[in-house]
């Protein structure tokens, strides 16, 4: 019963001086872990900066591996905003119910898929496959692109070990770079051409700057949302009276998400760059060094949750900063909890219950903090719900 | 039945009537421009924020502290904030009048 545990590393250090620190090639981190200075960090743009050097807020560095800015992400206010308000729309499309008809359809297939199969390992055979196949709806393209995806496997960035993987980053900079050049040449509905026709201040976005939301887009919602679907299944196979509640109780799933995403916190944390000296947590921050805001600690402070440790399906009320807080809160946490709702009313309606055969934890390696954030691999039988 | 007033950032004056639920989630059902509900009513997310008329305060109550603590780094937050999925619909609140934020 506790594969689907997800232990906090962060209580001792959170509770007794509210930060960590780890190294992260020659570039240290202060890890911020309290609650309210993860969201009062998160708000203070102008001390604690997203516009640094590009690849340089996100922990591990990807610094050495990346020159494309994300957009709006490595962007502060007001600059930011600008972009920001350019691709919200686009990103809030997953509220409309022809797009959401489609992704019930996906995931709906993809569930019935397993159903018939002995044993199915859920992150390649079912997460990757599901997120992939989602994500052209995102970006409005065909649905044979997902091929592709699922073909690069689940480490985009990474080789198996934790090391960051240049020609892996490559594989995905020359795809998107051919795409727009496609778009650019014979625009369609899809979601480059649609930037490539977007006003920034009187001009056309340039090809980086698309290049910038587009790998932001790919980045940003792959090992998350693989992460979030994964460990939400683990959960309810070792938890099969949640399935039953999510049965019998379909007007609860929406907090379910709320609470798995608190729990699971699939983004571990995003850095800051500080621009002044200053102090966080009474401990000083010099300038130019990083912070970083530790979401999966915040979101188990038992200052703010009550049983943070464990999943309250119905959890009624629930800051949580699963999805990052302030100004730069996930873009596609729109997509992403659309994916997740439609995941759980499936699966609580075709699926009776689930056998864990083996599985392989993905640990991630904070230096002294060892964070599990989902599986490596994990071994499942489906089994259909018999009315 | 209770009648809720929102008055858009555009000026527009939209009255609903509601029995249940929550002020957000009538809201977003009937499409309140301003009032996005992102997390479903569980106080992450500070997409229903509205300013409650002064002479319904007493009607719709004050804001609680994790709404404080949400509305604290809004900039555009005052002493008559609220987010509104915190505002549970009941004959108490009939004729409110909330301007919506955003």
């Amino acid at each position: 019963m506790n594969k689907s545990e997800f232990p906090d590393p962060f209580e001792n250090e959170r509770e007794s001086k509210g930060y960590g620190e780890m190294d992260d090639q020659n570039d240290p981190v202060t890890m911020l872990l309290r609650h309210k200075d993860v969201r009062k960090t998160a708000h203070n743009y102008k001390t604690f900066q997203s516009g640094a050097v590009p690849g340089r807020i996100v922990v591990p560095s990807e610094v050495s591996i990346r020159e494309t800015r994300q957009i709006p992400f490595e962007v502060d206010p007001p600059v930011h905003g600008i972009y920001r308000g350019l691709v919200e729309p686009w990103f809030k499309r997953p509220l409309q119910p022809e797009y959401q008809e489609k992704l019930a359809e996906q995931i709906t297939n993809i569930v019935e898929e397993v159903l018939q199969e002995d044993s199915v390992e859920v992150v390649t055979d079912f997460a990757l496959k599901l997120q992939s196949r989602a994500l052209t709806l995102l970006l409005n393209t065909p649905f044979s692109e997902s091929e592709t995806w699922i073909s690069w496997g689940t480490h985009v960035f990474r080789s198996e070990g934790e090391a960051l993987d240049g020609d892996k980053a490559n594989i995905l900079y020359d795809y998107i770079d051919a795409e727009i050049e496609r778009a650019s040449k014979n625009p369609t509905g899809d979601m480059y051409s649609i930037l490539l026709d977007s006003e920034f201040e009187g001009r056309k976005l340039t090809k980086e700057e698309v290049k910038g939301v587009m790998v932001l887009t790919f980045a940003g919602g792959r090992d998350t949302v693989i992460n979030a679907v994964t460990n939400a299944i683990a959960y309810l196979a070792e938890h099969p009276e949640s399935l039953e509640r999510l049965r019998k109780e379909p007007e609860i799933t929406g907090k379910t998400v709320e609470e798995m995403i608190r729990y699971f916190s699939p983004l571990t944390q995003m850095g800051r760059v500080v621009t002044e000296d200053t102090f966080v947590c009474e401990h000083a921050a010099k300038a130019d060094t990083r912070v970083s805001l530790c979401w999966a600690s915040a979101n188990r402070d038992a200052k703010v949750f009550e049983n943070p440790n464990e999943i309250v399906m119905d959890r009624r009320i629930n800051p949580h900063v699963g999805f990052g807080f302030s100004h730069h809160n996930c873009l596609g946490a729109t997509h992403a909890r659309q994916i997740m709702k439609i995941l759980l009313q499936t699966l609580a309606e075709k699926v009776g219950s689930f056998k864990i055969f083996d599985c392989k934890e993905n640990i991630e390696d904070l230096h002294h903090f060892k964070r599990k954030v989902g599986f490596h691999s994990i071994n499942m039988k489906f089994n259909p719900l018999t009315k | 039945m209770a009648k809720i007033t929102f008055i858009t950032s555009d000026e527009e004056t939209i009255t609903l009537e509601g029995a249940s639920g929550s002020v957000m989630a009538l809201a977003v059902d009937n499409g309140v421009p301003g009032i996005d509900g992102d997390c479903g009513g569980v106080c992450s997310c500070a997409t229903c924020h509205v300013h409650v008329a002064p002479e319904d305060m007493e009607k719709t109550g004050s804001a609680s502290e994790i709404e404080t603590d949400m509305l604290e780094l809004d900039d555009n937050a005052d002493e008559y904030s609220r987010l509104c999925c915190q505002i549970d619909i009941t004959d108490a609140i009939d004729g409110v009048v909330l301007k919506v934020a955003k």
